[in-house]
């Protein structure tokens, strides 16, 4: 335990996600030693972070703006949605340069150890956003992107046996090449491009 | 190497550490609860990754570490997380049975082959289609609580121990009482409900299968309060478990 505010960061930092006791303290440590400018500039991205980011009205992305930067694009294929559980996921699919449709961000999978359940997550807006014709277009085929683990294959699960009845509408669900157990983001472009241009029928 | 060792168990629990590790809780045939370090599986390439899952039946092969032991081997003694995932009801009367199974066993050490053995029972039973999920579930729990010593009294009177059948219900008292027993405010099920309960407990499922549908609902809410009585804090999965049995079922 070390004294007062240099503790109170340790604590702090050790409350992020991935970062262990000593990482926090590693971190601490390597503040303390940084310029007073560059201090600066952290502590404004991290007041930025809460006020200056919203959450996209049509996808759910993290955005600048109400309308995100691929749902404000014109040259997407408005009738393709690709959906995937976090923001992570649709920066590691937009660098395949595979995709040109729009996306929806679910905000996790369906983990009933976790306490998430249907209700937690933005399944309902995915529902009501297939019913309804956005900016002239009807959505036709939605691409199930979840990782590819044991929550993300159920969460898949329960979204097909919901979209199942939309008429006219195609399910699919990324394909092989993707090993069982991994996060999305780990996965290598290659595969994950492979994955998408060999996605198969739900 | 020195002091390796191996069990086989169920992957209970998965949570991340750092950028690509995981610690895994397994309910394992000899050591108990155990919690151990898988190295690397996020990454996609991993191979352990696949059979470090929740649900996953394996046979484990440890390093002893400072803190918490690291994964050395892994094998695949049953998929049975294949057969769950693809159905959504299975899939949460999966989870609300590892949950239970978690809270039912201390951290680390002893031994708890019964309720191991009823845990590959029920997951078996669930990934293979065999019934309905709520009602596997449902039998799952009346087990593991007669493995924590607190099922609910179903034949007889659980203050006096009268030979019953008695219809009052009480949580609080421990199951069903004699009209001497009974407390205030005790629930009255119906005679199936009660029939339902002690079949589920004692795996009579030829009798299970006589009983009308409607008694199922009844059966599982008493079980579900039961359990909830007796656990400090909340199950997060039970009210998520989808209930409603599947309509070509009856
Ligand atoms: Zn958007
Ligand atoms: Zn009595």
């Amino acid at each position: 335990m070390y004294e007062g505010p240099v503790q109170d960061l340790i604590d702090e930092l050790g409350r992020l996600p991935g970062v262990g006791p000593k990482s926090a303290q590693r971190i601490a440590f390597h503040l303390l030693a940084t310029e007073p400018a560059d201090i600066e500039r952290l502590q404004h991205a991290l007041q930025k972070v809460k006020e200056g980011v919203v959450f996209c009205d049509v996808c759910g992305n993290v955005s600048a703006e109400t309308r995100c930067r691929i749902c404000r694009d014109p040259k997407r294929d408005l009738s393709l949605v690709c959906v995937v559980e976090e923001p992570k996921d649709v920066q590691a699919i937009e660098r395949t340069r595979e995709f040109k449709g729009r996306y929806h961000v679910l905000g996790g999978a369906l983990d009933p150890l976790s306490g998430v359940g249907p209700d937690q997550l933005r399944i309902r807006q995915l529902l009501n956003r297939i019913g309804t014709t956005t900016d002239g277009v009807d959505i036709s085929e939605v691409i199930i992107a979840t990782d590819p683990n044991t929550e993300g294959e159920a969460t898949a699960t329960y979204l097909v046996r919901m979209l199942r009845d939309f008429p006219g509408l195609t399910v699919t669900r990324l394909a092989s090449g993707l090993p069982m157990g991994g996060d999305l983001e780990f996965a290598d472009e290659l595969t994950l491009g492979r994955a998408l241009s060999g996605r198969r029928s739900m | 190497m020195a002091n390796l060792y191996r069990d086989t168990g169920i992957v209970l629990r998965v949570q991340k550490l750092g950028e690509a590790d995981r610690i895994i809780t397994f309910l394992t045939q000899r050591h108990g609860k155990l919690r151990a370090v898988a190295k690397g599986v996020r990454r996609t390439s991993s191979k352990f990754g696949a059979r470090l899952e929740p649900f996953c039946h394996v046979d484990v092969q440890f390093h002893p570490g400072r803190s918490l032991d690291i994964i050395t081997q892994v094998q695949t003694l049953d998929a049975f997380g294949v057969g769950i995932v693809n159905d959504y009801q299975r899939y949460t009367a999966a989870c609300a049975i590892l949950e239970t199974a978690d809270r039912l066993t201390a951290e680390e050490g002893e031994p708890v082959v019964r309720l191991y053995l009823l845990v590959t029972g029920a997951l078996r039973a669930l990934a293979a289609a065999e019934r309905d999920p709520s009602l596997l579930l449902d039998a799952f729990l009346m087990r593991a609580m007669a493995f924590a010593g607190w099922a609910p009294a179903v034949n007889e009177c659980a203050k006096c121990g009268t030979p019953g059948p008695h219809r009052a219900f009480s949580v609080q008292a421990g199951g069903t009482c004699c009209p001497n027993c009974r407390p205030p405010g005790s629930a009255s099920p119906s005679a199936d409900t009660l029939t339902l309960l002690s079949a589920l407990l004692h795996g009579q499922w030829g009798v299970v299968d006589e009983i009308p549908h409607l008694a199922r609902r009844d059966a599982s809410g008493l079980v579900a309060a039961h359990l909830q009585w007796h656990l400090e804090r909340q199950l997060r999965s039970l009210p998520l478990v989808e209930r409603k049995a599947k309509l070509d079922d009856g």
